[in-house]
């Protein structure tokens, strides 16, 4: 158990090392200068540089670059000088994670809910109910359900406040526009593990014993359907990481997708490298978790296999 | 309700069960009825399809619903009918007085819960055991399948056992409230042969000591004749003959039972004897024939065997078969020499 | 014995020729894969409606237009933000350009960039999945890292990277979409090699003397494709969806050029006054992604071969 994990983290410092030697690679590609935006004279112009080190080599920069993200350091923004890149992002990071963490929690609530149901009461009305409504969630993209439900909750019913973020009341629209697809995936995929269970021969051993239809539900089915419902984080994390990048803005909330599209427009490279390799380490994160988990409750990876 | 005879813990009367699938309705059993006596072990013999199966899991009523319609017939046990008690009752009955055990043990046993809760589950269920004495049954119940080093199994999960220790532990769990019927779907079919031989052993122990009575669904002849004391062989949704051990491999009195012994090896025949296989295979129940099903098969068929299925001749207290060679107007036929070398 | 019948005749005990023919006769008509799979999609409804529904659209997308007498990038601007009314059926925007053109043009970019991209996503995961699978070993594990260590940075994050570095356009955008969505073909792909490749059949075929490649094209693949065409209905929407993300972070079309994502954006900034802007084009760009999403969910569940009965 404990090799398993360490073969992961190892795997995950590797994979970090080269995505963000990529990512950096990729930002020196990017067309046009940093600095362009401003009103700057030649002389300025070749201070900065010097200043954030853009006229050494290559190389040389990518040696700097590096030592220093491991130090956590992610250099200065190029728009907000005096800012840190890695400051901005933290201080950003509890918005986004707030209204990202509540999606995920309504998403997973209603959607364990909705799958359940459907997968019990299988073939009948609330099971085609169920999975309609799981491919509408699935179909319709938050920056598509973001204005709508600005229009209609909060514009012309007036129930919420359609932008920024000064109470919890704030982040209700912006969390159920994101949580959505997160209701659709949990549901149908919870639905399908179900199924998958019921059909089982355990499952027909339990009621076999005398159970009752709900016991062999509650000790069996559930436990066995909801184990693999552990893959889903890391690709949740990526949507409720994608999905912030267009839900802040159409709400002005103040998170760091916000920030990553502003730094998009007014070309601020280092804010992009750095937003970017930030995403990336939050994607990895979400993986290890999961696998770390995921070897926690299936007792077929906890405990070694058979002994004869 | 028919009175039940003396010496007979199920009475199964004409019962006909049916699946609706997209292509129609697949008639699976069509009208079979057997007893089973008290201490005794039934094996129903047949090959794959003869709904040997779907009749096994309809006494416990463990069939889907969605698509399973049970047309007709009664299972009495105890006086009540089985097929018709409700849901409830049935899961008074399941587990606690009819044990049922699967084909295969890789996939019977839940892979997340300890092999011991699993065990303890029906103690909880029907006989009120509490955690601790529960956990202390298990322990006995396993070592009386004879798992080695019980109280430390009894911890452990399914994936840390082998096949066969697989299907000691859902023998286990079968006897842990010491059912009065336990019905064994196949119990050996999945395993190895070695050890298919110890878990057929284990359960003619069992039942010995237990003084249970067992029916044993299997396809295979050779697996019957060390546990059984009487047959009945199923084909096509029928029971074509039913007998005691003896009279069943001996004197059997039906083409089909005579094809079966056929195809297997004996070990007490000669090495002359040939083995041969029942050409074809059986009919599909979407569209049952109307006479005796085996006709296509059938060495010694005759035309009124395609038009009419035959009535049951009854050749002794226990021994019968229905085929339309014993009819007075016949022919006379030998059984073949391959089952003579039987004797 | 009792007999049923009132007389039984002795010609009745006759012997029947019966050869074992008949008792392999065949019940009902022999049903082959793709034939069964498509009498079970016939069956689900919600998916015969969602092909429907993409029919209809991509019909009205290339015929609408030519109903119109308007252009899509005609302005005029004394008749800005006009209503839906008979003359202009889905009103006009701040520049008086006909929305019902610029609607249907948009979805016909959008349409072109999902399949474009969806086909991509064929080529290069099926390539990449078929060699990782059929070589097997080390390569095919070197080669497995290399999607996972591609699949680490989100891959909506790559396509914004990616359109930065190009200029935005058609084949551009199809490019930055796709450069990581085959990741999941090829994994499709590859899983389903590693499993064919063991069955008795590859063996056989090997046996006979057939070549990889020859394997590969005539046995493998073919039988690879029911996934390979239901990833291929799901990727679309995808790629639809990615291409609309970018428009409306601004990296994706152009104007005046107009694709159902750069609608959306558009309209969003006149959502408070004119929201007719928005509903015109989001109906379509749902309704495109609800329909492909239904019938690739049809095609997956007739497909699947343990959905037999």
């Amino acid at each position: 158990m404990l090799r398993y994990v360490a073969k992961r983290v190892v795997y995950m410092f590797v994979a970090l090392l080269i995505i963000i030697s990529v990512t950096w690679f990729i930002s020196k590609l990017l067309p046009g200068t940093p600095f362009a935006d401003q009103k700057l004279t030649p002389e300025t112009r070749a201070q900065l540089y010097a200043k954030y080190g853009l006229d050494e080599p290559w190389p040389v920069q990518y040696g700097k670059y590096m030592l220093n993200v491991v130090q956590g350091d992610l250099g200065n923004s190029y728009y907000f000088q005096s800012k840190p890149v890695t400051e901005i992002i933290l201080a950003r990071l509890p918005v986004s994670a707030f209204i990202g963490i509540q999606a995920i929690v309504i998403g997973l609530v209603i959607g364990l809910v909705l799958g359940i149901v459907a997968a019990l009461w299988h073939n009948r009305f609330w099971d085609s109910a169920a999975t309609v409504l799981a491919i509408l969630g699935v179909s319709v993209p938050s920056f598509v359900l973001g204005p709508i439900l600005q229009y209609w909750l909060g514009v012309k019913l007036g129930w919420f406040p359609i932008a920024f973020f000064e109470s919890w009341w704030h982040s209700v629209l912006p969390s159920l526009a994101l949580s959505v697809f997160v209701i659709a995936t949990v549901a149908r995929f919870i639905r399908a593990e179900m199924l998958e269970v019921m059909g089982l021969d355990y499952t027909t051993l339990a009621k076999a014993k005398g159970l009752s239809g709900l016991a062999v539900v509650m000790k069996h089915v559930l436990r066995n359907a909801l184990i693999p419902l552990v893959t889903v984080l890391a690709p949740l994390t990526i949507y409720i990481i994608t999905g912030s990048l267009v839900v802040e803005q159409i709400f002005a909330v103040p998170g760091i997708g916000e920030e990553f599209v502003r730094s998009v427009v007014v070309s601020d490279y280092a804010m992009i490298l750095g937003t970017t390799i930030f995403f990336s380490v939050l994607f990895i994160l979400a993986l290890l978790i999961q696998d770390i988990l995921y070897g926690i409750i299936d007792p077929r990876i906890r405990v070694a296999g058979a002994k004869e | 309700m028919a009175a039940m005879h003396e010496g007979n813990i199920l009475q199964v009367k004409d019962l006909q069960i049916s699946f609706s699938t997209y292509a129609g309705e697949v008639e699976a059993v069509r009208g079979i009825s057997f007893d089973l006596r008290r201490g005794e072990t039934l094996a129903i013999v047949g090959e794959s399809g003869s709904g040997k199966t779907v009749t096994a899991k309809s006494l416990m009523r463990l069939l889907p619903e969605a698509n399973i319609l049970i047309k007709g017939g009664e299972a009495i046990f105890e006086g009540e009918d089985l097929l018709k008690l409700s849901e409830q009752r049935m899961q008074k009955i399941r587990g606690s007085k009819i044990a049922m055990v699967f084909q295969d043990p890789m996939t019977s046993l839940d892979p997340t819960m300890r092999v011991g809760k699993q065990i303890a589950e029906g103690l909880k269920k029907h006989l009120g055991l509490s955690g601790q004495r529960a956990k202390e049954r298990a322990v006995e119940l396993l070592t009386l399948v004879g798992i080695p080093n019980p109280k430390e199994r009894v911890r452990q999960y399914p994936h840390q056992f082998s096949g066969g220790m697989r299907q000691r532990v859902v023998i286990a769990i079968a006897l842990s409230c010491e059912p009065q019927i336990l019905i064994a779907d196949e119990p050996s079919t999945a395993l190895d042969v070695t050890i298919q031989a110890q878990i057929l052993e284990l359960l003619r122990e069992l039942q010995e000591q237990l003084g249970m009575s067992v029916i044993l669904i299997t396809h295979d002849l050779g697996v019957v004749a060390h546990t059984a004391h009487r047959i009945a062989v199923m084909y096509a949704g029928k029971v074509v003959e039913t007998g005691t051990l003896r009279e069943v491999f001996y004197n059997p009195q039906m083409p089909y039972t005579w094809g079966l012994l056929s195809s297997i090896p004996l070990p007490t025949a000669d090495r002359s004897r040939e083995l041969i296989p029942i050409p074809g295979s059986p009919p599909d129940m979407l569209d049952p024939p109307k006479g005796c099903p085996f006709t296509p098969r059938c060495p010694y068929s005759m035309r009124i065997c395609a038009e009419e299925m035959p009535e049951y001749t009854t050749f002794s207290e226990e021994h019968r078969a229905s085929c339309w060679l014993h009819h007075q107007m016949a022919p006379n036929v030998e059984p073949p020499a391959t089952i003579r070398g039987a004797k | 014995m009792e007999t049923r019948r009132a007389e039984l005749t002795a010609d009745l005990f006759e012997r029947l020729e019966v050869g074992t023919q008949d008792s392999e006769r065949i019940v009902g008509p022999p049903v082959g894969f793709w034939r069964d799979s498509w009498d079970r999609l016939k069956k689900n409804r919600g998916a015969l409606v969602g092909l429907a529904v993409i029919v209809v659209v991509i019909v009205v997308a290339y015929l609408g237009p030519l109903v119109s007498p308007y252009t899509p990038y005609g302005q005029d601007l004394s008749r800005r933000f006009a209503d839906p009314s008979s003359q202009f059926w889905f009103g006009t925007d701040e520049f008086g350009r006909d929305m019902w053109n610029r609607v249907w043009i948009g979805t016909r970019v959008s349409l072109y960039i999902g399949f474009l991209a969806a086909f991509l996503d064929l080529a290069v995961g099926v390539t990449y999945g078929a060699i990782s699978g059929l070589l097997g070993g080390r390569v095919d594990d070197v080669m497995q890292r290399g999607i996972e260590i591609l699949n680490g940075v989100p891959y909506l994050v790559v396509a914004i990277l990616a359109m930065l570095v190009l200029s935005p356009g058609i084949i551009t955008i199809t490019i930055a979409i796709g450069l990581t969505s085959w990741t999941y073909m090829a994994r499709i792909v590859r899983g389903r090699m590693l499993q064919l490749k063991e069955q008795e059949f590859a063996l056989a075929s090997l046996s006979l003397g057939a070549n990889r490649t020859r394997l590969l094209v005539k046995h493998l693949l073919p039988n690879s494709l029911g996934p390979m065409i239901v990833n291929l209905m799901f990727t679309i929407p995808l790629a639809i969806f990615s291409e609309a993300f970018l428009s409306f972070i601004g990296l994706g079309i152009q104007p005046p050029d107009t694709s159902l994502g750069a609608l959306l954006s558009e309209g969003y900034k006149e959502l408070r006054f004119h929201p007719n802007l928005l509903w015109f084009p989001t109906a379509v760009f749902s309704l495109l992604m609800i329909s492909f999403n239904l019938f690739a969910d049809g095609l997956r569940d007739a497909l699947d071969p343990k959905m037999r009965k």
